[in-house]
């Protein structure tokens, strides 16, 4: 028996600028008009963000009992080797920055990138933060190694993830919004 | 008792969680909860009862995740059937003597809409159709829709409701701590969308406790002119020994909830973390308290997906989205380039519109489908309400259908036959129309005889259900270059309107046509109309004149706290409009002119400027080979070095567009075509919902002369074949972002070789390699967005030779 948890953040530490700098493709010293554009998308994302993560800790083999697709895995074996417990979340920035992302694809490529890599620096602060408080030092997700990304079904159906944190699952496997992680961390 | 007239005189009880109640009877996590009321009957139908014996008198069915998308069509019928039958079998034990009622619950259907997620709007109308349709086949007495979270998702369901069943309709959200439903709308939003489209009562259940709960609640009291509906959980949740408790008991609980009743809700009960013990509780501490009377309300408002707007106070409608004497507006029409459209939506609320206004209607398009499209298309990057601006009756149903808020309807008229087609409309979706006084004898030539065109029209509406909050007269504005008194008239009109408590519109604008300096006059009228008691106007947002009025008049008026709405303007956006010494464009490393510079350095407005300088001087090819062409290559070449990243090549190109765009308008000016390069057919696959990588490859491609059409992200194979073939386009490039729709890029690739084998297809994306794409057939793969346009080039130059 395993009970399934949720959790809103309101105190993630602030952007890490650098780190958006390298999700958006600056591999050196940006320059100042690249610099003044990342500002002005920081500004207009600051309030998009309601950070949500919901989990469950259960035992390596209840684990694979409700996820098909971890039984089968060899790598999330290895992953999980020596550990007991495993803990199961999912986690989201909402789809607020998927809003900004889609105003400005057409109509700015380059804030839709900065937008797209802001996201992808939140929802990382989002999984590390709750990794921190868990004590989780590495996670795995489906999709690495021979993880299938079929176990995302199970996930979602074991956490309730719809209901939960208002994240969903498309015919393909795609997270909506789709800055969000799922994960199965080692405790 | 039928349960409408039952709700219509009485304090409704509700039931408190079944979720909570069913997991200690030993519904395991994960499973279905739905399926018990199959295998488990007895325990649902006990779980009924008790909260019967409690003092429900509306029960909801163990139906919240009962929908097509998790069960067959066979078992999802048996079990709607065997959850109404469980329901009324815990009525029929139950010794409570209260009036009893099953209603058929229905949440959200876990899938998140078209665009961000993959469920289309229709499709969910018919998923939640087919749950509708059973639950009334099997006596359910009222249909519960809760727990929504989107409010287009919301409409679908209601939607669904309303058209497959004749049942009452109570609508349900949850909204979070910050008082807003998980995709954004507010409570006065949900109200204004909701009433439009007909439910019976509006509310708000789950997610918070009945403290946090207070402001939403009030803000449903005070809009809704249908009862409301409140069903909280027992408080927060906490953690303790493993397990969830809620902090709010059920003495604490049922004080609340007797408040709530006090202050006018109508239903009351409980959600999560509820138990029977809870509602009997509630029962008890309203049983001697009398049904506050609902009262109808008086606001005049539309909605977006996020929120309301009243015409309480002057609102400016951006009338920008309309091919009236646009040239290029109508060019991006008839090419389908959207977000040309969306970039003039997006400026337009950037310069402070309430509304935009919608119109697509040109010769040369298909209004029935164009303009529900491009609803879709504004709606999901402008939180603004829309205003559906068409003379076409099926293009306006089915916008009004796929918008997500109440819109406002442009236009009604004194006609009969405009009366006939569009109150119709207005009564089952919602909307507060325009309403243009003239008739079948025309306009008018007097104020009176306007005035009583638009008491006509407001009579009329009352017979199809449309009450006169939601007509908004437009006594028209006339030019006063042809007749000296049409203002006059117009504003006098205004005045008696007003006077008889109608909301008012016009479009400022036509009161100068004809004459110069159009703006000045179209100010000063729009003043002179503000004080007569103009409601909306509709008007360009870009111009300064008409917004340096309505600033003005607000502050003038007492309608600007401290002056701050005026002072922002005139601190933020004059100091911008007056034009400073031009700033120069120091020559650049590698730029031979001050407009090579300014795309290099990835000056906007600075390269359209310059630009359009050289349009008086040189040829447009001369301007695109000799200046554009140059500083994309050099750019492109420092990106290529990685002495520039990816941002600067970006905002490069974003530079060199804008001095596109003058060339493309100096070339319609003069009735002339552009030249391009070739078709390029550009798609994200099907499955795959990534496109950012895709609309920087379009924006390059475009930038070097190639004529993209893209079909934007999920693209299914067939619409691939069909685009390559209805262009001719010579070159396909394809984008996934996953593994798991590389597949899908594969299947497209095959699905063209077969019937244009040769089309060359390139490919790109996150997991895609040289390897990767000659495995699956492609004829190229591009690494990045450089790399498309240097394959594009070379297939160019070899059609060229051919």
């Amino acid at each position: 028996m395993y009970n399934v948890y949720e959790k809103t953040y309101t105190d993630l530490p602030d952007f890490d600028r650098r780190e958006i700098l390298r999700y958006a493709g600056v591999k050196g010293e940006a320059d100042g008009k690249t610099l003044d554009l990342l500002d002005e998308c920081l500004q207009e994302s600051r309030t998009a963000f309601s950070y949500r993560v919901c989990y469950c800790e259960l035992s390596q083999s209840a684990l694979t009992e409700k996820i098909t697709a971890a039984k089968e895995s060899e790598s999330l074996a290895r992953f999980l080797s020596g550990a007991e417990q495993a803990v199961a979340f999912a986690a989201t920035v909402g789809l607020g920055i998927d809003r900004l992302i889609n105003r400005y694809v057409g109509v700015s490529p380059v804030k839709a990138l900065f937008f797209q890599a802001i996201g992808a620096e939140r929802i990382e602060a989002l999984c590390e933060r709750f990794c921190k408080e868990f004590g989780l030092k590495k996670r795995f997700s489906p999709g690495y190694g021979d993880f299938a990304l079929t176990a995302q079904r199970e996930i979602f159906s074991m956490l309730g993830c719809e209901k939960r944190i208002g994240l969903s699952l498309t015919d393909s496997l795609l997270m909506t919004p789709t800055k969000s992680v799922t994960a199965i961390g080692k405790l | 008792m039928d349960f409408r007239r039952f709700l219509k005189h009485n304090t409704v009880i509700l039931d408190g969680g079944t979720g909570t109640l069913l997991q200690k009877a030993g519904l395991p996590l994960g499973e279905l909860p739905e399926r018990w009321n199959l295998t488990h009957a007895d325990v649902v139908a006990n779980i009924h009862r008790e909260y019967y014996d409690a003092g429900s008198n509306l029960v909801c069915t163990n139906t919240f995740g009962a929908n097509a998308l998790k069960f067959s069509e066979t078992e999802l019928e048996a079990i709607i059937r065997a959850a109404i039958d469980n329901a009324r079998k815990g009525a029929a034990l139950s010794k409570g003597g209260q009036l009893k009622y099953v209603a058929l619950d229905i949440g959200p259907c876990g899938k998140l809409l078209k665009p961000y997620g993959d469920l289309a709007f229709e499709e969910a109308v018919e998923l939640f159709a087919k749950t509708v349709r059973l639950g009334e086949k099997h006596g359910a007495d009222c249909i519960l829709i809760e727990t929504m979270g989107d409010s287009y998702e919301t409409k679908a369901a209601v939607l669904a409701a309303r058209e497959n069943s004749c049942l009452p309709v109570l609508v349900s959200c949850a909204y979070g701590a910050d008082g807003k439903l998980m995709t954004g709308a507010s409570p006065a939003a949900m109200v204004a969308m909701l009433e439009g489209l007909g439910v019976d009562a509006v509310g708000v259940n789950c997610s918070v406790g009945p403290k946090q709960m207070q402001e939403v609640v009030d803000e449903l009291l005070k809009r809704a002119s249908v009862p409301v509906l409140v069903k909280p959980n027992a408080g927060l949740p906490t953690v303790k020994d493993g397990q969830t408790v809620y902090d709010i008991d059920e003495k604490e609980f049922s004080e609340l909830a007797a408040k709530f009743v006090e202050k006018g809700a109508r239903l009351v009960g409980g959600c999560c973390g509820t138990t029977p013990e809870y509602i009997r509780k509630v029962a008890e501490a309203v049983a001697n308290s009398k049904p506050k009377p609902v009262q109808e309300k008086t606001y005049t408002c539309v909605s977006s997906y996020t929120h309301a707007v009243d015409f309480d106070k002057p609102i400016l409608i951006g009338e920008r989205i309309n091919p009236t004497g646009k040239k290029r507006f109508k060019q991006a029409l008839i090419e389908k380039d959207t977000a040309y459209i969306l970039s003039e939506g997006i400026a337009q609320q950037e310069k402070g519109a309430h509304i935009l206004d919608v119109n697509v209607g040109v010769p040369d398009i298909d209004e029935k489908t164009e303009l529900p499209r491009y609803i879709e298309e504004l709606q999901a990057v402008i939180n603004l309400p829309l205003q559906i601006d068409t003379s076409d009756p099926i293009a306006m149903a089915r916008a009004m259908r796929l918008y997500n808020g109440k819109p406002l309807v442009n236009s009604v008229n004194g006609k009969r036959e405009s009366m006939e087609q569009i109150f119709p409309l207005v009564k089952k979706y919602g909307g507060v129309v325009i309403a243009l006084t003239l008739d079948e004898k025309g306009i008018p030539e007097s104020a009176e005889e306007r005035v009583a065109i638009a008491e006509r029209i407001i009579a009329e509406a009352a017979k199809y259900g449309v009450s006169q909050k939601d007509i908004i007269v437009d006594p028209l504005a006339m030019t006063i270059s042809a007749d000296k008194n049409a203002a006059k008239v117009t504003l006098q009109a205004l005045k008696l309107l007003c006077e008889r408590g109608i909301k008012t519109s016009l479009g400022v604008s036509n009161v100068s046509f004809g004459l110069p300096c159009r703006d000045t006059v179209n100010a000063a009228f729009f003043a002179l109309a503000l004080q007569n008691g103009l409601s909306a106007a509709i008007m360009n947002p870009n111009s300064v004149e008409m917004l340096k009025t309505y600033y003005a008049y607000n502050a003038l008026q007492g309608l600007d706290e401290n002056c701050a709405e005026y002072i922002r303007f005139a601190s933020e956006v004059l100091p911008t409009v007056t034009i400073g010494a031009p700033a120069t464009a120091a020559s650049d490393k590698g730029a031979d002119s001050p407009l090579q510079a300014a795309i290099i350095k990835g000056l906007k407005e600075e390269a359209a400027r310059l630009c359009e300088a050289l349009l008086g001087q040189k040829d447009t090819l001369t301007i695109v080979n000799e200046e554009i062409v140059p500083a994309l290559d050099s750019i492109g070449q420092a990106y290529e070095e990685k002495r520039a990243f990816l941002p600067q090549l970006l905002i490069s190109a974003e530079a060199a567009k804008s001095a596109f765009e003058k060339i493309k308008a100096h070339i319609l000016a003069q009735g002339g075509r552009q030249t391009k390069k070739c078709k390029i057919v550009l798609a994200t696959v099907k499955g795959d919902i990534h496109d950012i990588g895709k609309n920087i490859v379009a924006t390059l491609l475009e930038n070097y002369g190639f004529d993209v059409l893209d079909l934007g992200r999920d693209v299914p194979p067939e619409k691939v074949l069909e685009a390559a073939k209805e262009t001719g386009a010579p070159i396909i490039g394809l984008s996934a972002l996953m593994t798991t729709t590389v597949p899908s890029m594969s299947e497209t690739i095959a699905l063209v070789k077969k019937e244009l084998p040769n089309v060359k297809i390139m490919v790109g994306g996150a997991v895609l390699t040289q390897e990767y794409a000659d495995k699956i057939g492609a004829d190229g793969y591009a690494k990045d967005g450089m790399g498309a346009v240097r394959y594009a080039e070379k297939v160019y130059a070899d059609l060229c030779k051919n």
